[in-house]
């Protein structure tokens, strides 16, 4: 790894912003987190990701001050957070809702955590003008929030919450309320922002897409614990459960018997080459699709399985190939269209194979 | 629609029962004549009569001060109470708490008078205006924590949050976010104060003492006298102030409603 790389996490003489040392939140008898670590550096743009209900709100929620851990310790700066009111934290949050104040224009809205530091008028508006032009948003400053639309108002939040200058800004499911291009147009705009204002990002999300898109590292939450915590593309390469696996991207997963080379996964069929050190036992090969090849031949690989075609979706620059091998498993294969729709051979119901190096998949145990 | 013929009927016959004795009286307190229920002709010389009464004139006045007074009382406790009890941290007995401050609202007056008396009497405090104002703002805040709450409930908790989050205290959240954005509700809530202030007579009659008489008291005692074109022009000046009030807290409280 080159050192222009921003990474960290794996530098040990970085030390973090933001640490959550095995932290629990009970609601009564509910547990939302369950004993979770989470070291987070300077500058980092990182996710929280998971489906609904696993607690991400909870997390973010007890680093703001909103609620408080049952048990464990959140720092921020190596300064304990326990004892400091929601309003004296260096901490700022874009709240799910957007939370803009109904009764106050644009421009106020604001300015308001400004005001309440006792900054003199010429900075306040000095630096609401700024904030402003950072979302782009001067000819809408005497309108009320409801006189403006959805995507103005998120960005309204954004400048409000980004004016105080916060160490860490918290961002809870910032772009949910969007239709799908502003979406994506907005995720760039925030990793804009982010790398401008050099301000450190939590930002929490359901969408995998997106949490791949902007940030340096991501957490895969699933029921108030931490599955993985890793950079996309890691998290995408070498997941650490079929969890992780199945929640970034699209994956085969292939049951059976790993005898430390190869995967004994049906009676009868050629045991599954792969290069792995994963402790024999049963587990479970992970295929991305992209990583098999769809060929009407028999392939010269290291691992090649008989199958027939059931279903192609066609997606414009890519099909996937729905397959079904022996013994009744359905194996998606995705390959690029290279050639015009006429000239391609594979059709439904035809008998294929499909092939894969042995480095082409992982084997997981959990 | 339309509305079918027995519809029709029992809404005329509804709103008749409700407002005709309200109409007599408001009609007969242009009567010209001196008797109550012979009409002769329309005048407007029992208002003036009314306002050369000295009596008349301090009982207006002690009733305007209580209603606003009390009013203005029961809306800045009434207000907290239905704060704490919406938003408060849940404290053990939180549900008795929001009963028992209901409980006003179905209390007979005649009992609230009765044990509001004996306290004043037990304290030694001497019954005048002073006394009315305080058992006015102990009922009306019942009616003011009942309409501010329920704006509360359906108030976006995370605005105030937002407020604390961008470096707010706590006062300042609710001042500067929650109370604009409740503001028609708690209007709402002094209007009805004032409203029910104007109109009591049975608590006010107990806590009251001399010097300290307020237009429905006047007009009670002056009936038992007989009645007079007079009584009937003072009583639909009650009875516009009242309709007032009530049109515009509920008109406040609709605008209220309407907020996000
Ligand atoms: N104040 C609360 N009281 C009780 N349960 C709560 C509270 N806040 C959250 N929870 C529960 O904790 C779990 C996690 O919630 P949350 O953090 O909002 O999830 P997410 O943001 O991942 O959708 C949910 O099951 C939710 O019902
Ligand atoms: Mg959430």
């Amino acid at each position: 790894m080159t050192d222009d790389v921003f990474a960290p996490w794996n530098d040990p003489g970085q030390s973090p912003l933001i640490r959550y040392a095995n932290v629990t939140k009970k609601f009564g008898e509910f547990t939302a987190i369950d004993n979770v670590s989470i070291d987070i550096f300077p500058g980092e743009f990182f996710a929280l990701l998971g489906p609904s209900g696993c607690g991400k709100t909870t997390l973010m929620r007890m680093l703001a001050g909103f609620e408080t851990p049952t048990s464990g310790i959140i720092s921020l700066g190596g300064q304990d957070m326990g004892n400091v009111p929601p309003n004296k934290r260096p901490v700022n949050m874009m709240f799910q809702s957007y939370a803009l104040f109904p009764h106050m224009n644009v421009w106020d809205n604001i300015a308001f955590g400004l005001r309440r530091d006792g900054l003199p008028k010429d900075q306040v508006a000095a630096r609401v003008e700024e904030m402003l032009r950072l979302v782009q948003l001067q000819k809408f400053a005497k309108r009320k929030p409801d006189a403006i639309s959805g995507g103005q108002r998120q960005r309204v939040a954004l400048a409000r919450s980004l004016a105080k200058a916060p160490k860490v800004l918290l961002l809870d499911e910032p772009l949910g309320a969007l239709d799908k291009k502003l979406r994506q147009e907005t995720q760039f705009e925030l990793v804009d922002i982010q790398e401008k204002t050099g301000t450190t990002f939590m930002i929490v999300t359901h969408d995998q897409e997106e949490a791949m898109t902007v940030s340096t590292r991501i957490a895969v939450m699933d029921e108030g614990i931490i599955k993985q915590i890793d950079t996309p593309a890691s998290l995408y390469e070498a997941p650490n459960s079929r969890y992780v696996a199945d929640f970034i991207g699209d994956v085969n997963l292939i049951e059976g018997d790993w005898r430390g080379d190869t995967l004994h996964w049906a009676e009868g069929q050629t045991p599954l080459a792969v290069q792995s050190d994963a402790p024999v036992g049963k587990a479970w090969l992970a295929l991305r699709p992209e990583k098999i090849a769809i060929s009407k031949d028999q392939a010269k690989a290291d691992n090649a399985i008989p199958g027939q075609v059931i279903d192609i979706a066609y997606l414009g620059n890519l099909s996937t190939y729905v397959v079904e091998i022996p013994g009744g498993q359905k194996i998606r294969a995705q390959a690029t269209n290279a050639r015009r729709l006429s000239r391609r051979d594979i059709t439904w119901n035809d008998t294929v194979w499909l092939s894969w190096t042995s480095t082409a998949g992982l084997v997981l145990s959990e | 629609m339309k509305m079918s013929r027995f519809n029709v009927v029992s809404l005329t016959l509804g709103f008749a029962f409700l407002y005709l004795p309200i109409l007599i009286l408001i009609t007969y307190s242009f009567n010209e004549s001196r008797l109550v229920t012979v009409w002769g002709g329309f005048s407007t010389k029992w208002y003036g009569v009314l306002f050369q009464d000295e009596r008349f004139l301090g009982a207006a006045w002690v009733t305007f001060y209580v209603a606003f007074i009390s009013a203005s009382i029961a809306t800045v406790l009434g207000t907290m109470a239905a704060y704490v009890l919406v938003r408060g941290a849940k404290f053990r007995g939180r549900t008795l708490f929001s009963g028992m401050i209901y409980a006003p609202l179905v209390m007979p007056e005649v009992i609230t008078g009765l044990s509001l008396l004996l306290l004043f009497i037990s304290i030694g405090l001497d019954r005048g205006g002073f006394t009315i104002i305080l058992a006015h703002a102990t009922f009306s805040m019942c009616y003011v924590s009942v309409v501010v709450s329920s704006r509360l409930v359906s108030f976006d908790r995370s605005l105030e949050e937002a407020a604390l989050d961008l470096g707010a205290t706590g006062w300042q959240a609710f001042r500067l976010v929650t109370l604009p954005i409740i503001a028609p509700a708690v209007a709402a809530g002094w209007l009805l104060g004032f409203t029910l202030s104007l109109d009591d007579l049975v608590i006010a009659s107990f806590v009251s003492g001399p010097g300290a008489t307020t237009l429905p008291m006047r007009i009670f005692s002056e009936v038992r006298l007989g009645v007079s074109p007079k009584i009937n022009a003072l009583s639909a000046i009650l009875i516009g102030m009242v309709a007032l009030g009530v049109i515009v807290a509920s008109l406040t409280t609709k605008r209220a409603a309407q907020r996000p």
